[in-house]
């Protein structure tokens, strides 16, 4: 019998313990234990490291181990890339740390009424901004919410191919690449590299009868914005295929929606909408399209829709074609479903709340302008050339360090030296760019910060 | 000893809430966001204007315009309006094992807020720390070689698994030929629907109605020279341990297929039995839920897979490493199945898993095991001493950490089957309860679990309400079939509605399409 009495485990006070055992008639938990036959059982002792039985000892001994990170807020970060560093309104966190809502799970919508409306009004909001009547629950990330959307769009065609714009995320495209492989084959549509835009020949060539659909980024991975997304939708829907966009909700302030250019579905990741980076923790994917049942029952997560009770004029909540899903239909569902990221989703909610359209036009339009200035003085560095990419771009933006004879990596950690976390190094899965790195500059970059970049990077290259 | 009480007189906060946007006042602003500087707006010139016509947003957003204090006023309604694990007598949702998640855990996870995962390897030892030595943890608990971290939650560590025995018979040159998948219908949806979705044919096993598991003669036929793999829950969904698992591993392997253990419910078998000694490939755990991380309304959580040492190859890149006393990510693993989830996983589940643990110690593992299965065993009594439940299959036998238990009686007795209790628990301060995932095999289901967390009183007062309505059933099964009636929503109207294309909305926007026309 243990000694310790654990907070979190209120029937370890053996006296508590003893009586329960007696009134089973039990001389000790081994006996319940019994069950599990004699050579199944561990007879070792796991090696773990002692206890830490007290609060401030737990709190000693993290802090210390996480006290050897280094922070963004530390450190001047340049890093996007799948993960990018907006600000985060307290009012986010404040909600996000809310007991009730941190600490729910798959109540009904009677008692977690609040759960479900908070999780209707994210949909909502996030149908605004791409311009779609139809939201999935986030799922796990942007790479799952995009391969679930290809997965959607081969079960809608009943075709198994589907072209992906080779400028995507190297690390998004493994995850697509593992979830669609028993079912699609994928191919990269070239894209022009002085642009940055998708190539239109490349693509007309490789679009077939078999092709299920299209799908690029807008922005790109390399922060280009699509200005031809009207044209491959065009070019997709003329060959009887569907066009998927993957977009950054923080661009929708200033960029049109997906909606508005011929997308059918549009995908993407919601840790823009104030959620923190949590060292690529923070990720969280999402699914629409226009209310179509053909789209609709194509889902695989669950969906929440509004539904009268029976007290009349009050909302009420539930799940929306809930036989589509695997909790229901098991191997016969349309994929699976399983704990996602719902608590990101009701995050990405409150944040949309509080900017509302003025916010998230200002966002956009700030960070634009940011990146325009910042490229401005990057330019008269001796050996860089920037911009990259001739077509605009948002937030993001290659910079090659071709001329100046040092390698990215070697740039980088001389940034170090100034606290600074340089761009995304870009030299091995982007090649055909050169010795080139990504860089993502946000609302949280002010004018001296990016002096501070401009000036280290002059020392770094002198 | 702390007082068994029924709320007789609770209420949940029924706020009557509009939905955001009808507080939405043309003008109004919940935050400001930084605005460049004049000096930089001047340099940058007219960013919008130089994007082409059909790229620029022609109308804003129709989003709502909401001051802050409003918006704040709104989310913490809503948030009144839900239920918590913290707040509140949780054995209702057996399977996903409720346990408190210590508030202190929230705080360090925070610490890792401001971390960019591309950092440099040399500026995030602390968190790549954290991430080793909680493999090392799990390698300890299950007696795996090799665990992956990065799968965002259970579902997704078992699609892992999937991939990962798909990539092994494809090394082998045995795919096509190894295409079925057998499971259990007591097992997780998960372990029929992700083999699915990543290819495979699935065979699901029913259990014998004596002992409430398959028959290990089932399992011969269903093997052969098809067999990709099993994967199955012990104990299962039922709370019944399947005694010969041991055996059914050697069936599939002596057919040449490969053993996932599917262990959502491995709570109260920490420190006791493992993975290993069962003879498994391959396991996984719900982190958020075993190793107490929030469940956050559905996640984010995360599903640690582990495997063994033939299988390690193909596990998702990267992999925390340590050499020379520094850690690193390991991208250079040329048969991995490539990645499930960007990035290296849900780094802050990560931390207040390994605080949990931490806390705890290899004997409080044990402690939280051991109490978990004498707290079910202890509840288990006083629920079956109420006049209408029964408990399916396997008479006599020790449940583990939960129970299936069934209404079926007490519907054909009063006409008030377990949808009506479940949502009258609710009028008790208690959530909801789970029933069971379909199909129900078990008729009238719901399943509890009490684990580690609840005291005796929780579990006495517990009893007592399910009591409490098993009498209002009988006495005023209209009460009962209405309810509920002190939650935040009453029961929906006509939910048949959302299941038609014409009637559900799903978005504001399809809302007011639909009937606000």
């Amino acid at each position: 019998m243990s000694k310790v009495v654990y907070p979190y485990i209120p029937n370890s006070v053996p006296e508590v313990k003893i009586q329960m055992l007696k009134e089973l008639g039990l001389k000790s938990v081994e006996e319940i234990y019994a069950e599990i036959p004699e050579h199944l059982r561990f007879k070792g002792t796991m090696n773990l490291p002692e206890p830490l039985l007290s609060e401030y000892e737990l709190r000693r001994h993290v802090e210390g181990i996480l006290a050897q990170n280094k922070t963004c807020t530390e450190y001047l970060n340049f890093l996007g890339g799948g993960t990018w560093q907006h600000y985060v309104p307290e009012v986010c966190d404040t909600i996000n740390s809310r007991d009730e809502f941190l600490t729910a799970y798959v109540g009904d919508a009677y008692a977690d009424h609040g759960k479900f409306q908070a999780m209707f009004e994210y949909a909502s909001m996030v149908g605004d901004l791409l311009g779609f009547d139809v939201v999935s629950t986030p799922t796990f990330d942007w790479g799952m919410a995009a391969g679930y959307s290809m997965r959607m769009a081969a079960r809608i065609t009943g075709r198994n191919q589907v072209l992906v714009t080779k400028t995507i995320s190297p690390d998004r495209y493994l995850c697509i690449q593992n979830l669609v492989k028993p079912n699609l084959e994928l191919q990269f549509v070239d894209y022009d590299q002085q642009t940055g835009l998708l190539n239109l020949e490349d693509f007309k060539a490789k679009i077939s009868a078999n092709t299920a659909a299209v799908y690029f980024e807008n922005p790109s991975y390399l922060g280009s914005i699509e200005t031809q997304a009207e044209d491959i939708a065009a070019i997709a829907h003329n060959n009887g295929a569907l066009c998927l966009v993957g977009a950054d909700p923080s661009s929708l302030g200033v960029l049109s929606p997906p909606s508005s250019y011929g997308a059918d579905i549009a995908c993407g990741d919601l840790q823009p909408l104030g959620i923190h980076m949590n060292a690529g923790g923070g990720l969280a994917g999402f699914i629409a399209s226009r209310d179509e049942e053909k789209y609709v029952a194509e889902y695989p997560t669950q969906l929440w829709g509004l539904t009268p009770t029976v007290a009349e004029g009050e909302y009420g909540f539930g799940d929306v074609y809930f036989e589509r899903t695997s909790y229901a239909s098991r191997e016969h569902a349309k994929d699976f479903l399983g704990t996602q990221t719902a608590l990101w989703g009701i995050t990405a909610g409150v944040y949309l709340a509080l900017m509302g359209p003025q916010g998230m036009a200002e966002l956009g339009e700030g960070i634009m302008q940011r990146v325009a200035y910042a490229i401005e003085l990057l330019k008269t560095i001796p050996g860089i050339k920037v911009p990259v990419l001739s077509s605009p771009s948002f937030k993001e933006f290659v910079v090659d360090f071709d001329a100046t004879g040092k390698k990215v990596a070697d740039i980088n950690k001389q940034l170090l030296e100034h606290k600074i976390f340089g761009g995304k190094d870009l030299s091995v899965k982007f090649p055909e760019l050169g010795n080139s790195a990504l860089f993502c500059i946000t609302e949280v970059h002010t004018q001296a910060d990016i002096h501070r970049l401009v000036d280290a990077l002059r020392q770094v290259l002198a | 000893m702390a007082q068994v009480k029924i709320r007789e007189n609770y209420h949940q906060a029924r706020w009557d809430e509009p939905i955001i946007y009808e507080l939405s006042t043309p003008g109004e602003r919940g935050v400001l966001v930084p605005l460049p500087e004049q000096e930089v707006k001047d340099k940058a010139g007219d960013v919008l204007g130089k994007l082409p016509e059909n790229m620029r947003r022609r109308e804003a957003p129709p989003l709502p315009e909401v001051s802050q204090k409003h918006v704040l006023a709104h989310y913490l309604h809503l948030s009144q309006e839900t239920l918590g694990a913290n707040l509140n007598n949780d054995i209702s949702q057996g399977t996903c094992t409720m346990k408190y998640n210590p508030r202190i855990n929230e705080a360090l996870a925070a610490l890792i807020h401001h971390i960019h995962p591309s950092q440099a390897e040399d500026t995030m030892q602390g968190l790549l720390q954290i991430y080793y030595e909680f493999e090392r943890f799990l390698k300890e608990i299950s007696g795996m070689d090799r665990f992956t971290l990065q799968p965002g939650g259970g579902s997704h560590a078992v699609y892992t698994a999937a991939s990962i025995i798909r990539a092994y018979h494809e090394s082998r040159g045995e795919l096509e030929q190894r295409n079925e998948v057998i499971t259990t219908i007591f097992s997780h949806p998960c372990d029929a629907a992700t083999p699915a979705t990543a290819g495979f044919k699935i065979i699901t096993l029913y259990p014998n109605e004596e002992t409430g598991v398959p028959d290990l003669e089932a399992l011969q036929e269903a093997v052969s020279e098809r067999t990709a793999a099993i994967f199955i829950t012990n104990p299962e969904d039922t709370g019944i341990y399947n005694r010969q698992i041991d055996k059914f591993v050697k069936t599939v392997h002596d057919a040449g297929g490969l053993c996932f253990y599917d262990q959502a419910n491995a709570n109260g078998m920490l420190g006791i039995a493992r993975a290993r000694e069962a003879g498994f490939d391959m396991c996984h755990f719900n982190v958020h839920k075993t190793f107490s991380t929030p469940h956050g309304c559905s996640g984010p959580g995360t599903g640690a897979l582990g495997v063994r040492d033939h299988l390690a190859q193909f596990l998702p890149v990267p992999t925390v490493e340590l050499a020379d006393g520094k850690y690193y990510l390991d991208y250079d693993r040329p048969d991995t199945i490539g990645k499930v989830r960007g990035f290296f996983g849900v780094a802050p589940v990560i931390v207040k898993a390994y605080s949990w643990i931490m806390m705890l110690g290899a004997d409080g593992l044990k402690e939280v095991a051991e109490i978990s299965v004498l707290n079910n065993n202890y509840f288990q009594k006083k629920v079956e001493e109420i006049p209408g439940v029964t408990t399916w299959y396997a008479k006599g036998r020790r449940r583990l950490e939960q129970v299936r238990y069934s209404w079926e009686k007490l519907e054909e007795e009063t006409g008030v089957g377990t949808v009506d209790v479940m949502c009258r628990i609710g009028d008790y301060g208690i959530q909801h309860y789970w029933t069971s995932h379909h199909p129900w095999v078990v008729p009238e289901p719901f399943t509890l679990e009490p684990c580690e967390t609840f005291s005796k009183a929780d579990l006495e007062t517990y009893a007592a309400v399910l009591a409490k309505i098993a009498e209002e059933a009988r006495q005023d099964p209209e009460l009962v079939k209405t309810a509920p009636h002190k939650c935040a929503s009453r029961r929906r109207a006509r939910p048949e509605e959302l299941d038609d294309p014409e009637k559900w909305a799903l978005t504001w926007r399809a809302y007011k399409r639909k009937y606000k026309k």
